[in-house]
Formats: C-alpha cells, sequence, structure tokens
C-alpha cells in the first residue's frame, strides 16, 4: 500500500543515527473505572458501564480513584521515579465525540512521578532509558466508524460511540529521546516495551494484554546525519499495539526518513498511523498545525498529595522486579547470562517460568518455548504470549512426553491440535489418537512387515551388520507415522533379527 | 391560615403549620400552583413546572403524616429549583436552548437531599443561560420580572427563583451563587439570599458554570427560612471531590439566637473598597444611605464597627472575568450534541465538526459564547500565564485580605465584613444587555466572597426609590452560622422598626401595575 521510497537499513545506518522515544498507555487493572464507580471489565455489551460521570452528563462530578493512585505511584517506584509530594490532574481541552466531557482528565505540569529509568539489554549490551514521567489519566471511548473501507471517520456512513472504556484509568509512561542505540534502536523499542510489560505485570497492575489494547504505544522516531549535533525532526507513529510492531515501526520509520533526508527534503513533525498487515506507517495530523489544548488545573479535583510514609510502605512493598528475578531464575534453571538474553528477546521468560511452576523441567520449558512454540509464532507473526497454548498447557505437553506417552514428533501432532483450540494436550491425543503404541499387534505386524519387505536389509542386519537396522526402524515409524517408540521397534527388530 | 397568606408566609410557618396538622401540603401545594398559573404568564420565573407531580408528593406527604409516620421538618412544603439543579426525570435546561428537552437520568445530591425531606417540587426557575449574567435577560427562554416593579429586572442569574419567592409563586428556592448569583437577585427584590462557604453545599448534579466558584444556597422570605433551607442541603458528599468533610453547622439556631438582636462585642467591619470613601463611583446614593443606616442599626445593638481596607477587592472584577469564563470554557465544552440536547445540522451533508459547530453555534446564546471565547483566549498557550495565572493570584490576595481582617492571631480580629449587596437597585429590563461591562459591574460587591470561597448573605436594608437594597454579611470559611445570627439580628431590628416584613410592602401584582415606582 505505501509508495514510501526506502533505504536499506544497513545501508543508511552508515549515515544516520537515529533517535527513538516511547510514550506507552497502560490501561489499569483496577475494579473500577478511575472517577466513577463503574466497572472496567473488557468485553462487554456497549455503553453498558457507564454512568452520569463517565458519559460526562451535566453537573457530574469525578471523584478519584485511590487504587489507580496507589497503582501509579508503584509505577513510578518500579522504575526509580520522584514521586511527587503534591500533584494534581489537570484538563486537556478538544472536541471529539469519545471524550464526553469535551476535555480529558489528565495530568499536565504537575505529574505523579518523575525522573526515573530502565535498563535494557539488547545483544549483551544495556541500554539506558531514561523516563521523563509517568502520569495518570483516563481513556477515551471507543469510535466504531461504520461504512467505508477504512474504519476511520473519512468515508463512514456513520459513527457509533461505545463509552464503556471511557474513565478507564489510564497511565502513561513517558521516556526522554533515547539517543545512541543506533542499528540497535529498533530492538532497543521493543526491548524497552518487553521490560516494562514485565514490570507491569510482576506489579500485578494492568493484566497489560496488547491485543486488548491494555498497552498501547506512540513511538517517536528521528534520524540525524551522523556525527550531527542537533537530532532531527521526529515523527510519532501512534497505534502500535504488539512489541513486534514496536520493532517494526521504528526500522520502517528510519527506512522511510532516510529516503526523505537522501532526497533533500525535510521530514515532517506529524503523528503516522502504524498499518499491521504492510509493517508501514502513513501520515496522519500534522503537528505543525497542532491543537493547542488550553491545560489547567481540574478544579473538580483536589490535588493527590501522597505523604512520605505511605510512599515509603509502597516501596518496601513492591515485588521482586523481573532484572532481578532474571538473574535468580538464571542461577535456578543453570542457562548462561545470553541464553537468559534469548528467553528475555524472546518474550518467554514468565512462560518458562510458569511452565517450570507448572511441573515442568527448565529445560524442557525452554526448549519448547524457543523451539516449536517460537517459530509458530514467528510464522503467525504474533508474539509469543499470544499464542493459545498456556503455559500449563505446554507443561502437559512436556509431561506426556517424559511419561513416554507422546514422543517430540507426536507432541508437535499435540501442539497443533491445543493451538487450534482442541483442548488440553491429553485431550488432543486422546482424540487424534497421537498415543506412542506399545508393543500392540499392530505394531508387531509393522515389525514383520518391515522385515518381509526389506528381506536383503533384514539379511545384513542378521549377518551381523547392527547398524543397518535404523533403515527399518524407519519403515516401521513410516507405516505407523510416527506413532511408534522407536526405541521399542528398535528392541524389537533386534529380538527378530539378531541372536543373542 | 387564608389562601394569600399562604403564599407570602414564611416557610418556617409552613412548616411549623403543616406539622401542627392545621393544614395540609395539598393545601399549600394548591394554592401556590394557582398562584402560578395566574401570575406566571406575566412574571416568568418558571421554566418548567408539574403541577400533577407536585399535587402527587404533597398527597402522599399528606396520607404518610396522616398515617402517623415519623415525617421531617420540610416535609410537604413547597420548593422551586433553579433550572441548573439536575432533577430526575423532570426537564433540566440551565436556561440554555441546547438542553432543550433533556430529562437528566439522576439527581442531584441536594435535589435528592431535598426530595427525601419530602419537600415539593413546584418547578424548576428561570435563570441566565447557565448562570452567566446578573439580570436573567439572557435565559434562552423568557424574560423574567421584578415583583417590585415588571419594567425591572429581577437580577441575576437565579432570576426566575428571586421573582418566585418575592413574588409569592413559591415559598422558597435554591438558587446557586457563582459571583454573586444568589445574593445580587435576593437583594433586588427583597429577600434572603445565601451563598454558603465553598464546599460545604455538594456541587454534584448542579450544572457548572464555573467549578471553583459555583455554590447552591437558599434564597427565601426571612433569614431563619434561609438556615433552615440551607441545613437541609449541606453536608459532606462523597460525589463531590471538593466538598467539606465537616459537621453540617447549626445555621437556624444562629438565626433564631441572631433575632434577639444582641449583638454586643461583635466585631464589623466596614470595606471601604466597597462603597467606602474614594470608592462610590457606580454606587446609588440610596444603596449608600440605606446601608449606613444598616450598619448604624447593628452599632445600635451592641456591634463594634470599623472600616477596614481590602485593596485586593479593587482587583475582583478583573479576576473573576478571567477565571469564571476559563473554567466555562472548558464545563461547557461537553455540549457538542452528541450524546444529548440539541443537534443541529445532522442531515448527512455534513462531518463530525460541522455538525458540532453548527450545534454551538444555534445553542448557545450571545453572553455564553462570549465568555466561551474569553475564557478559550485566557486559556491558551501563550496567554496563560498572564491571564488565567494573573487572575489566581489576584485570588490568592484577596484570599489574604479576608485573612486580614478575621484572623484573631495576626489580623483584626473582625466577626464579619460588611457591604452593600449591589452598587444600585434593580435595573430597567434592556438597560444593560448592549453594555456587558455595565451588566458585570451589578456583582462588584459580591465577587470578593465568592473568589475567596467565604460564606456570605444578603439581607434586606430598606427601599430606594420603592425598590429593595441589600445588605450584605461576609464571614470566614464554615462560620457561615455568624452571617445567618448578624442577618437576623438586622432582620428583626428593622421588621420591629418598620412594624412589619419589607416584603409586606410588595403589593399584589395586580395593584403593583397601578403603583409608580
Amino acid at each position: 500500500m505505501s509508495t514510501d521510497t526506502l533505504v536499506d537499513f544497513d545501508e543508511l545506518l552508515t549515515r544516520y543515527e537515529p533517535v527513538i522515544g516511547l510514550e506507552t498507555h497502560v490501561e489499569l487493572g483496577t475494579a473500577s473505572k478511575m472517577f466513577c464507580g463503574c466497572s472496567t471489565t473488557f468485553g462487554a455489551e456497549p455503553n453498558t458501564q457507564t454512568c452520569p460521570v463517565c458519559l460526562g452528563l451535566p453537573g457530574s462530578l469525578p471523584a478519584a480513584n485511590e487504587a489507580a493512585i496507589e497503582a501509579t505511584i508503584r509505577i513510578g517506584l518500579a522504575l526509580g521515579c520522584r514521586i511527587a509530594t503534591w500533584s494534581r490532574f489537570a484538563r486537556k481541552n478538544y472536541f471529539y465525540p469519545d471524550i464526553p466531557k469535551g476535555f480529558q482528565t489528565s495530568q499536565y505540569d504537575e505529574p505523579l512521578c518523575t525522573a526515573g529509568h530502565l535498563d535494557v539489554e539488547v545483544d549483551g549490551e544495556i541500554y539506558r532509558v531514561e523516563i521523563e514521567r509517568v502520569h495518570l489519566e483516563e481513556d477515551t471511548g471507543k469510535n466504531l466508524h461504520v461504512g467505508g473501507s477504512t474504519g476511520r471517520i473519512h468515508g463512514a456512513d456513520h459513527s457509533l460511540v461505545d463509552y464503556n472504556r471511557a474513565g478507564i484509568p489510564l497511565v502513561e509512561i513517558v521516556t526522554r529521546p533515547v539517543p545512541g542505540a543506533g542499528a540497535k534502536a529498533p530492538e532497543v523499542a521493543r526491548a524497552y516495551v518487553t521490560e516494562l510489560r514485565e514490570i507491569l505485570l510482576a506489579l500485578g497492575v494492568s493484566e497489560v494484554r496488547m491485543e486488548q489494547g491494555n498497552l498501547r504505544c506512540d513511538v517517536n522516531t528521528s534520524l540525524a546525519p551522523t556525527g550531527s549535533l542537533e537530532w532531527g525532526t521526529r515523527t510519532e507513529t501512534k497505534n502500535v499495539n504488539s512489541l513486534r510492531s514496536v520493532e517494526r515501526s521504528v526500522r520502517f520509520e528510519m527506512r522511510r526518513q532516510a529516503a526523505v533526508l537522501d532526497a533533500g527534503e525535510r521530514v515532517v513533525q506529524e503523528t503516522r498511523h502504524f498499518h499491521e498487515d504492510t509493517g508501514s506507517t502513513s501520515p496522519g495530523r500534522s503537528k505543525e498545525e497542532a491543537t493547542d489544548y488550553r491545560y489547567f488545573p481540574e478544579p473538580d479535583l483536589v490535588p493527590i498529595a501522597p505523604d512520605e510514609e505511605w510512599v515509603e510502605k509502597l516501596r518496601v512493598a513492591l515485588p521482586e522486579l523481573p532484572a532481578a528475578r532474571r538473574v535468580r531464575l538464571q542461577q535456578e534453571w543453570g542457562i548462561s547470562p545470553t541464553e537468559m538474553a534469548w528467553l528475555v528477546n524472546a518474550g518467554a521468560v514468565e512462560l518458562v517460568s510458569d511452565t517450570v511452576a507448572a511441573g515442568a523441567s527448565p529445560g524442557d520449558a525452554r526448549k519448547w518455548w524457543l523451539g516449536d512454540l517460537a517459530r509458530r509464532a514467528n510464522d503467525a507473526g504474533t508474539d509469543l504470549g499470544e499464542l493459545a497454548i498456556s503455559p500449563a498447557q505446554v507443561a502437559e505437553l512436556i509431561g506426556l512426553v517424559s511419561a513416554g506417552t507422546i514422543n517430540d514428533q507426536l507432541a508437535r501432532q499435540a501442539l497443533d491440535g491445543v493451538l487450534a483450540g482442541e483442548g488440553d494436550p491429553a485431550a488432543v491425543v486422546e482424540a487424534r489418537g497421537l498415543a506412542v503404541m506399545g508393543e500392540s499387534d499392530e505394531l508387531v505386524a509393522a515389525v514383520d512387515a518391515a522385515i518381509e519387505g526389506n528381506p536383503d536389509v533384514a539379511e545384513k542386519v542378521r549377518g551381523g551388520k547392527v547398524q543397518a537396522i535404523g533403515a527399518l526402524v524407519g519403515a516401521v515409524m513410516k507405516t505407523t507415522r510416527g506413532k511408534a517408540d522407536a526405541a521399542t521397534v528398535k528392541r524389537m527388530l533386534e529380538e527378530r533379527l539378531v541372536s543373542s | 391560615m387564608s389562601s394569600p397568606d399562604l403564599t407570602t408566609t414564611s416557610a418556617a410557618d409552613l412548616s411549623r403549620a403543616l406539622q401542627a396538622g392545621e393544614l395540609s401540603s395539598a393545601e399549600v401545594t394548591r394554592a401556590y400552583l394557582d398562584r402560578i398559573a395566574t401570575e406566571d404568564g406575566a412574571l416568568g420565573a418558571y421554566l418548567h413546572v408539574d403541577a400533577e407531580a407536585a399535587l402527587a408528593t404533597a398527597g402522599a406527604v399528606d396520607a404518610a403524616r396522616a398515617e402517623g409516620r415519623e415525617l421531617g421538618p420540610l416535609a410537604g412544603v413547597p420548593l422551586a429549583l433553579k433550572d441548573v439543579v439536575v432533577t430526575e426525570g423532570v426537564p433540566t435546561t440551565s436556561g440554555s436552548k441546547i438542553l432543550e428537552g433533556w430529562r437528566p437520568p439522576y439527581d442531584a445530591t441536594l435535589a435528592a437531599k431535598l426530595k427525601t425531606a419530602g419537600t415539593v417540587l413546584l418547578g424548576k426557575t428561570n435563570m441566565d443561560e447557565f448562570a452567566m449574567g446578573s439580570s436573567t435577560e439572557n435565559s434562552a427562554y423568557r424574560v423574567t420580572r421584578n415583583p417590585w416593579d415588571h419594567d425591572r429586572i429581577p437580577g441575576g442569574s437565579s432570576g426566575g427563583s428571586s421573582a418566585a419567592v418575592a413574588g409569592g409563586l413559591a415559598p422558597w428556592s435554591i438558587g446557586t451563587d457563582t459571583g454573586g448569583s444568589i445574593r445580587q437577585p435576593a437583594a433586588l427584590t427583597g429577600l434572603v439570599g445565601h451563598k454558603p462557604t465553598y464546599g460545604s453545599v455538594s456541587r454534584y448534579g448542579l450544572i457548572a458554570f464555573s467549578s471553583s466558584l459555583d455554590q447552591a444556597g437558599p434564597m427565601t422570605r426571612t433569614v431563619l427560612d434561609a438556615a433552615l433551607l440551607h441545613e437541609a442541603i449541606a453536608g459532606h458528599d462523597t460525589y463531590d471531590s471538593t466538598s467539606i468533610d465537616c459537621p453540617i453547622p447549626v445555621l437556624a439556631e444562629a438565626a433564631r439566637r441572631g433575632a434577639g438582636g444582641e449583638l454586643a462585642g461583635l466585631k464589623v467591619g466596614v470595606v471601604r473598597e466597597l462603597g467606602g470613601e474614594g470608592h462610590t463611583e457606580g454606587y446609588e446614593q440610596g444603596v449608600l444611605d440605606r446601608f449606613r443606616e444598616a450598619v448604624a442599626l447593628l452599632e445600635s445593638m451592641g456591634a463594634e464597627v470599623r472600616e477596614v481596607s481590602c485593596p485586593a477587592f479593587d482587583l475582583a472584577l478583573p479576576a473573576y472575568y478571567l477565571i469564571a469564563p476559563s473554567e466555562a470554557s472548558s464545563n461547557l465544552a461537553r455540549f457538542d450534541g452528541v450524546r444529548y440536547g440539541l443537534r443541529v445540522g445532522d442531515d448527512g451533508s455534513r462531518d463530525l465538526d460541522e455538525v458540532m459547530a453548527l450545534t454551538r453555534e444555534q445553542g448557545f446564546g450571545a453572553e455564553v459564547k462570549r465568555r466561551i471565547i474569553l475564557g478559550s483566549y485566557a486559556l491558551s498557550a501563550g496567554y496563560y500565564d498572564a491571564y488565567y495565572g494573573q487572575a489566581q493570584k489576584v485570588r490568592t490576595l484577596i484570599g489574604r485580605d479576608f485573612t486580614a481582617a478575621f484572623s484573631t492571631d495576626d489580623g483584626l480580629g473582625l466577626d464579619v465584613l460588611v457591604s452593600p449587596t449591589t452598587p444600585t437597585v434593580a435595573f430597567p429590563i434592556g438597560s444593560r444587555v448592549d453594555d456587558p461591562i455595565a451588566m458585570y459591574a451589578a456583582d462588584l460587591c459580591t465577587l470578593p466572597a465568592s473568589l475567596a470561597g467565604v460564606p456570605a448573605i444578603s439581607v434586606p436594608c430598606g427601599l430606594s426609590e420603592g425598590l429593595p437594597v441589600g445588605f450584605q454579611i461576609m464571614a470566614p470559611a464554615l462560620a457561615d452560622d455568624r452571617c445567618y445570627r448578624v442577618a437576623a439580628a438586622l432582620e428583626a431590628a428593622q421588621d420591629a422598626a418598620r412594624g412589619h416584613r419589607l416584603l409586606d410592602e410588595l403589593g399584589r401584582l395586580g395593584s403593583k401595575e397601578d403603583t409608580p415606582s
């Protein structure tokens, strides 16, 4: 779809240096909304989780959700931020049907948390991402544009608005610009979001399901000629909603901007939309005609003044954070830092940990998540965690292999079944008849048939060339479509062909 | 009581008679509805009256009382609410076309309290659109006339409420006050009007004009009535984050004590900047005369009176006209035609922005647009510090002037500050509509208390040119009881001297029209 000229990634790195920056929105998993008592459950019938407050009806007033304030402070603490002793909400004024009040209640110049950082590792190197601020605001409703081909407002016949999401507490985490990542910029961006996601999961403040929009990223990218003292003009890519897309959007913008600069043109400061299907971006609203949001302190809410004692209590009660946890797990699992890094890059640490917790050995768990499952995620173009299989199911599958019920080959077929939604591994094995054959009549017949069908090979084995038995094992496996246990088959063949 | 008595007596007396079984709520309610039916066509106090619903409520209260059920003192007493108060199932417009036909799905906290107390809602009263105005001429629906002179304004923005109560179309009413919208109309119609301490009455369900200033309060015929109605709506509300969590002050008791007339030792400060020496420009002589007579009366009751200077009060008007429009520009953004109320131009030929713009273009009146534009400008990037930011600083200074006057530690230790409520008596309809600055000046005396969030009451202090003059009493935050005590003392002394209440001089509407003003 895109008609942009793109420069080869490796080539552009010979002339340009990227700077990235991320704004991440996280929907908190509080039971009720930010300023009213409405439920936050995902997927309810449109406009059933609303009240006068989150619909912005005339006369209604907000009352701040303390659980959301607490969660924001915990996020700030986990990111090493300074927690404000005095913080206020502000009104961000603009017109759009999905904001019921005509303004979004957000934070402006007095955010709850400032000046933190998050270290991420890419290929053994640590990159420090400075956090500028963490603030609390409310989510908007969702517009549904009906008719037209793009799902956007232009060309639509009419639009519907669902306010169930309006008022769900939203934390915005803004990084400072990250220079110096060079060729690794796309991966650093991805690693940052991955690590942030892990932290949010560890804190238990959000389900962080990117496919449900719990975590949404705006990715800023700019390029400057290598060695330049000034940074280039940035673009802000909106709606980047998977880890893989974060990486792809940076890569695409770097390649596109390089072409613009190569042509001697200026990069336009604008917001851009990311397209999952093509991995490309397209222009949205130009920042040069930027809205003046007319921020001012929200007079309907009192300032938040977290007292030191409370903040200290929250700090002490923070759970083990992912970085520390990885060091511990690496030791427990007996793996190298590089092996741990693979797990991190694949977004598999928690998955492996949960699989181990469900009874699998660390080695098996790693083997499956980084092997077959990673391959399938890659083929499907999704993140590992979004595969339709749970760590418990993977552990069950591994258990079936260890018990000899199935072998690796059959386990892969069982995996197909689980991913196709046919049920738990044991049920799939049962339903698909995948269990390894015992010394059944069927197997005896297959062994005998292999000997009869390959008389010359059988003769070689009888004559002492025991290694030739492999061909016969292969023949049996073929007739049993892999369901036989190779060791059993070998033993049976030996019983028949090799006199002891 | 005879029927004319029912529509001129105090609500406290009605309450007593209802509790004693001398009257039924149905009788009282019908008397008011009858008067509304005959008089409101000329007066224009109401935007919505539901006689059937009112009589049904009255009947239910009477039935409950007949069964001997325990009822509160206000049960069965009729009431009018300013149309800015959200009422479940009852049309609520805030005086604007943009909300025409809207029936809210919920009750404002104060409306719910009054419902629970068993009051009978007669209807919703006219007002300046979104409470922006001082004459009720900015209503999108109708002109409201001053019962004292039908060619004059009843004050605003709660002018429907003042006209209804003064004109005998409701025993009392709830108004809202952002910069004087309770006190100024009360003053211009010979009523008592009190703006409570900011945060002491829940704002939940009041259609917001300026969130940091809006307060609801009573508009009544007597000081005791005001105290009773105030007590019924006050109290902490978790739905309003700016609501103060403290016990409801004992106000009726303060009013009763004040009526005893003993003010020995009361320290009263007369604010020089509000009509004092060197600050009389724009003040009518008659207003100043009545005010000074009332001050002398307080002195005669034992009050120690001194003049006090509050220099920042001079800046109240410009500060107010930056802060209130700024907040309003944001508060009124929700009226976009998407979810409720008016929607203009949605015929498939226009895009979203055009429909929103057309809706607001046609739904808002000129004064509302003026303030939205003013407020949007004051909040704009690059102008914020010079306008909104600066106005907030003035607000702080005004608060300091009050502290300097009231504080017993390092201030003058005054109990109350007093001033005229308005610089002039009610002005003729149409005389200021083309001069917004002159219109804004009507709030000159009421703005400081609004900006500082302190309580202030207006109580009648006589007539000038046959029209009522109001006396304003301001007290420290949460000391609303002082306002009632001093106001009740002044009311009692004046009534005694006069031999009757000031309102009794207001002839019936029919005869009034023959009387030259």
